[in-house]
């Protein structure tokens, strides 16, 4: 029976080829789109959590309440025994101190005098060798020209912002900036060298400097505005960050101090917490979409395939085939049909995927004027849920269609099969 | 002469003129040149600090040297006329403060370098409208609206209250366009210092600021004395 219905279904390419394509088309859109939305999910949280927050978070709880528009006044005190402290509870987890300043940066002439100034946002890492910052910034891959700094009053800067001042690595910068206490303060750093993030919001105007340098120059002894931790294998996991950040909350929470540390997980301390629930309630709902609009499609094609066969399903009939049994091997139809158009249509969604995953699509030119810490380069990740997302809604939606269609078998009269021969 | 002018608007019933009262002000607290010892007792959320400068002005010109605390010691700021530059000895630059870098708060006070650049006298930027009379610690005064007469002010609006025998202001509120209120200023103690009244003691608050303000105390002053004119260069900054 069942080399009976495939052969039926190649030979007679008019009641497959329709169905086969709807199937392929809407597993191959399906696959993509799941791909896509991943990639663009692990692009947000991966440069959100290297560039900002991590995948864990510690600031003083002024500083988690006040959020980006807190000051070096909130920042975080006695950091070395913190990290220690946090190294011991967790060394499953990278942690790594990071100061987060703005201020002006004063380019002056030859002689010292203001020659121009800029507002600048500021990031000061730990840059010594080893350090897994070089990693998690990818600076050498970022730098354009100069060097990594390796004194403590040097710093790297955009290379867009380096040609807009028209300064090259070895010029002389003050940094004009705010200490903790609230004060002023005025500082002279090198740059070594320039970088390009790929990402405008940091390229327009970033400095990033050595972790002790700037300690130095803002009156941040032992001080940062965070501790970032990352989990080793580099994969956000937002149930297991929020469960840590909650257990270490709890052994905290009788201090009454605005400035007792507070650990939140990426979501929490990005704001990304609603894209996190959207980006994983998307893959549901298209696959709910694709299911009834390629049901009905379906449905449709299977009705239309139905008059088309009007006359073989007559005769089957006439010849005492009953009619659950027809139904029956058009539901295997359906069933062949789904499968095939499943497997063509994930291995057509999962071309572009790879494209986008390897080779990636630059939309640096749209984003010039966004402040989103976002990457240039949109790309997929094909997961081995990609293999699987379209198949179960490429069969339900064949299904489904001919299921329905179908039905209207067993409202066909037999009394009436001689007649309408004979018409 | 004050008195007696307060006297007879008290009990006449009829306010002031604001504009006149504003000239009075000024004329009161003007003086040629002026040398100023004074801390700024600075409430932080992460407790209090201090900083001491002495400062000299003349006109429209003035120079600032920090005394204290050590990080801050040798830092200088001289102001002449709309130009403010500020020197460290870190540094070793003269660096010009100018833009929304005007608007940054002084040694983490509540004081901006736009409110050190504020042109000394009133009247001179602003149209007064005496509202009403109040109390300040059972000193009678009087309460002047002051509208900008210039769009380029840091506060188009104000509100200050003015000892109405010894013509000084004893408390003030600067606020925003919108009338957002943004600072606050109140007279802790007032002296008697060559033939005028002046405030000595004054307790600043930044509105959009958290922390309990900045106390400024003069510790010592001396009025119309002689500053060499070579003080109010940028040379001078690097001395």
């Amino acid at each position: 029976m069942t080399g009976f219905i495939i052969k039926g279904l190649v030979r007679d390419r008019s009641r497959s080829l329709f169905p086969f394509l709807t199937v392929a088309i809407g597993v191959a859109l399906v696959v993509f789109l799941d791909a896509y939305l991943r990639g663009t999910e692990d692009s947000v949280f991966d440069t959100t959590a290297r560039l900002v927050t991590g995948h864990l978070m510690v600031t003083t709880r002024a500083q988690a309440q006040e959020g980006e528009a807190g000051s070096l006044e909130t920042a975080l005190f006695g950091v070395k025994g913190l990290k220690a402290e946090l190294k011991s509870r967790h060394p499953d987890i990278i942690w790594t101190e990071r100061i987060r300043f703005s201020g002006i940066l004063d380019v002056p002439d030859s002689l010292g005098v203001t020659r121009a100034q800029v507002p600048i946002t500021g990031l000061a890492v730990d840059l010594t060798p080893g350090s897994v910052e070089h990693q998690l910034l990818q600076l050498e891959k970022a730098l354009v020209r100069g060097r990594i700094p390796e004194e403590s009053r040097e710093i790297l800067l955009s290379e867009e912002l380096c040609q807009r001042l028209g300064i090259s690595p070895g010029a002389r910068l003050t940094l004009i900036s705010m200490t903790a206490e609230g004060g002023m303060a005025i500082a002279d750093f090198t740059l070594a060298g320039t970088v390009r993030f790929g990402v405008t919001a940091l390229d327009r105007s970033m400095v990033i400097g050595k972790l002790e340098g700037v300690q130095e120059a803002l009156g941040l002894e032992d001080g940062a505005s965070e501790i970032v931790g990352f989990f080793t294998d580099g994969v956000y996991d937002d149930r297991r960050a929020g469960q840590i950040a909650r257990e270490y909350n709890a052994g905290l929470s009788r201090i009454e101090d605005e400035f007792a540390p507070m650990m939140r997980s990426l979501r929490e301390a990005s704001d990304l917490g609603s894209l996190i629930d959207i980006v994983s309630g998307a893959t549901g709902l298209i696959t709910l979409i694709f299911i009834v609009a390629m049901a009905v499609v379906l449905w449709n094609a299977g009705l239309m395939g139905s008059l088309r066969r009007y006359g073989e399903i007559g005769i089957r009939l006439a010849l005492g085939e009953s009619k659950p049994a027809l139904y029956l091997s058009l539901l295997a139809e359906a069933f062949f049909i789904g499968l095939v158009g499943s497997v063509a249509g994930t291995l057509v969604g999962l071309v572009p995927a790879y494209y986008l995953q390897k080779v990636g699509l630059n939309i640096g030119g749209m984003m010039k004027n966004t402040t989103v810490v976002i990457s240039e380069v949109l790309r997929a990740r094909i997961a081995p849920a990609s293999f699987f997302v379209g198949f179960l809604p490429g069969l339900m939606a064949t299904f489904l269609g001919r299921a329905i269609s179908g039905l209207g078998i067993f409202r066909r009269s037999t009394a009436r099969l001689a007649k309408e021969f004979s018409e | 002469m004050s008195t007696i002018l307060a006297l007879l608007l008290f009990f006449t019933g009829e306010l002031p003129n604001g504009d006149t009262l504003l000239v009075r002000i000024d004329e009161n607290i003007f003086v040629r040149s002026r040398m100023v010892v004074a801390s700024m007792r600075i409430t932080g959320r992460r407790g209090m600090r201090t900083v001491r400068i002495r400062s000299y002005s003349r006109g429209d010109s003035a120079f600032v040297e920090y005394l204290a605390p050590e990080r801050e010691r040798g830092t200088k700021m001289l102001k002449l006329g709309r130009d403010l530059w500020i020197y460290t000895p870190e540094s070793d630059r003269t660096i010009r403060i100018s833009g929304h870098m005007l608007r940054q708060s002084v040694a983490g006070s509540d004081l901006s370098y736009e409110d050190m650049m504020e042109e000394p006298r009133l009247s001179q930027i602003y149209s007064a409208v005496t509202t009403g009379s109040d109390s300040i610690d059972s000193r009678p005064v009087w309460v002047l609206e002051l509208n900008a007469r210039k769009p380029d002010v840091a506060y188009p609006k104000r509100r200050i209250w003015v000892d109405r025998e010894r013509l000084i202001v004893l408390k003030e509120e600067r606020f925003s366009k919108s009338g957002k209120p943004l600072k606050r200023a109140e007279v802790l103690e007032t002296k008697w210092i060559d033939s005028r009244w002046l405030a000595t003691r004054v307790v600043f608050r930044d509105l959009l600021k958290t922390g309990a303000g900045t106390e400024f105390v003069i510790e010592e002053m001396h009025q119309d004395i002689s500053i060499p004119p070579a003080l109010f260069t940028k040379a001078s900054l690097r001395r």
